[in-house]
């Protein structure tokens, strides 16, 4: 697999959520994903960016277009210095949350994408990385 | 601070999305409904969202939550217009629109919220029947 684009947006205020989510969607546009691919990955970032302003105090996230042979996705990784999720299993259950929100954002975000993966350590912060293949 | 306009008609009130929802417009809209609604005595609430690329759940949570208040005012709330390809990825996200009323379109939209207008007038009536029996 060859990376064939980086970009890299902070995430740390409501208005920089709203940033990730126009620059993903153009770069979906980019690789051609079509409407309805392009609202999951969209709408999967947007959750994602959420966890990593409200959860793990703000971060940045790395958006990449893959190349595998010759399937076209994007990849996106989300990464924070927080507290870490102590149990990754408890937080990617449905209506889990450990703060006011609804607790469908990892669970929704790994529903809406091809590929999900998610590190995190107590203490040094959390890493969740998606891809949504063409 | 930008603000999404409230329009009247009537018994209902009218907003329309028209813009990327971010976190203080979401907070402003939903006291801007509430104050309104209060001050009007509005019967229904419909919401437009044609415009939304996405409806991720902060967004949903805020439609929820404007139906939940509107609720206990008395209205209910319509939401109108949505994309199909959001709907799709609502559904497999799991956000439930709990208490909330959907619609295709604003007409069909404004249909719903007639009916309970005009119940309304009915019920005044049968309002009056049950306190009597």
């Amino acid at each position: 697999m060859t990376v064939t684009k980086t970009e890299a947006l902070p995430v740390r205020s409501g208005d920089d959520v709203v940033r990730v989510r126009q620059r993903v969607r153009a770069l979906a546009v980019e690789i051609g994903l079509g409407l309805v691919d392009q609202t999951k990955i969209i709408t999967a970032a947007s959750e994602l960016a959420r966890n990593t302003l409200d959860y793990g105090g703000g971060g940045d996230v790395r958006m990449e277009t893959v190349l595998a042979g010759t399937r076209k996705g994007l990849r996106l990784t989300f990464e924070d210095q927080g507290p870490g999720i102590a149990d990754i299993e408890q937080a990617m259950t449905d209506h889990y949350t450990s703060g006011g929100g609804l607790g469908l954002g990892l669970g929704g975000a790994k529903r809406l994408s091809n590929e999900f993966h998610i590190e995190s350590t107590p203490g040094s912060g959390t890493r969740v990385t998606i891809a949504r293949w063409k | 601070m930008d603000r999404i306009p409230i329009l009247k008609l009537g018994g209902a009130l009218i907003v329309s999305i028209q813009v990327d929802m971010h976190d203080r417009l979401a907070l402003a809209l939903e006291e801007d409904l509430t104050a309104m609604i209060a001050r009007t005595g509005a019967r229904g609430v419909l919401i437009e969202i044609s415009a939304l690329e996405i409806v991720d759940s902060f967004i949903g949570r805020m439609l929820v939550s404007i139906a939940a208040v509107s609720r206990v005012l008395d209205a209910e709330t319509v939401v109108a217009g949505m994309r199909p390809a959001v709907a799709i990825t609502l559904v497999e996200l799991g956000l439930e629109l709990t208490g909330i009323k959907t619609a295709l379109n604003v007409e069909r939209g404004m249909a719903l919220i007639q009916v309970r207008l005009s119940e309304e007038d009915d019920g005044h009536g049968s309002d009056r029947d049950r306190h009597e029996d």
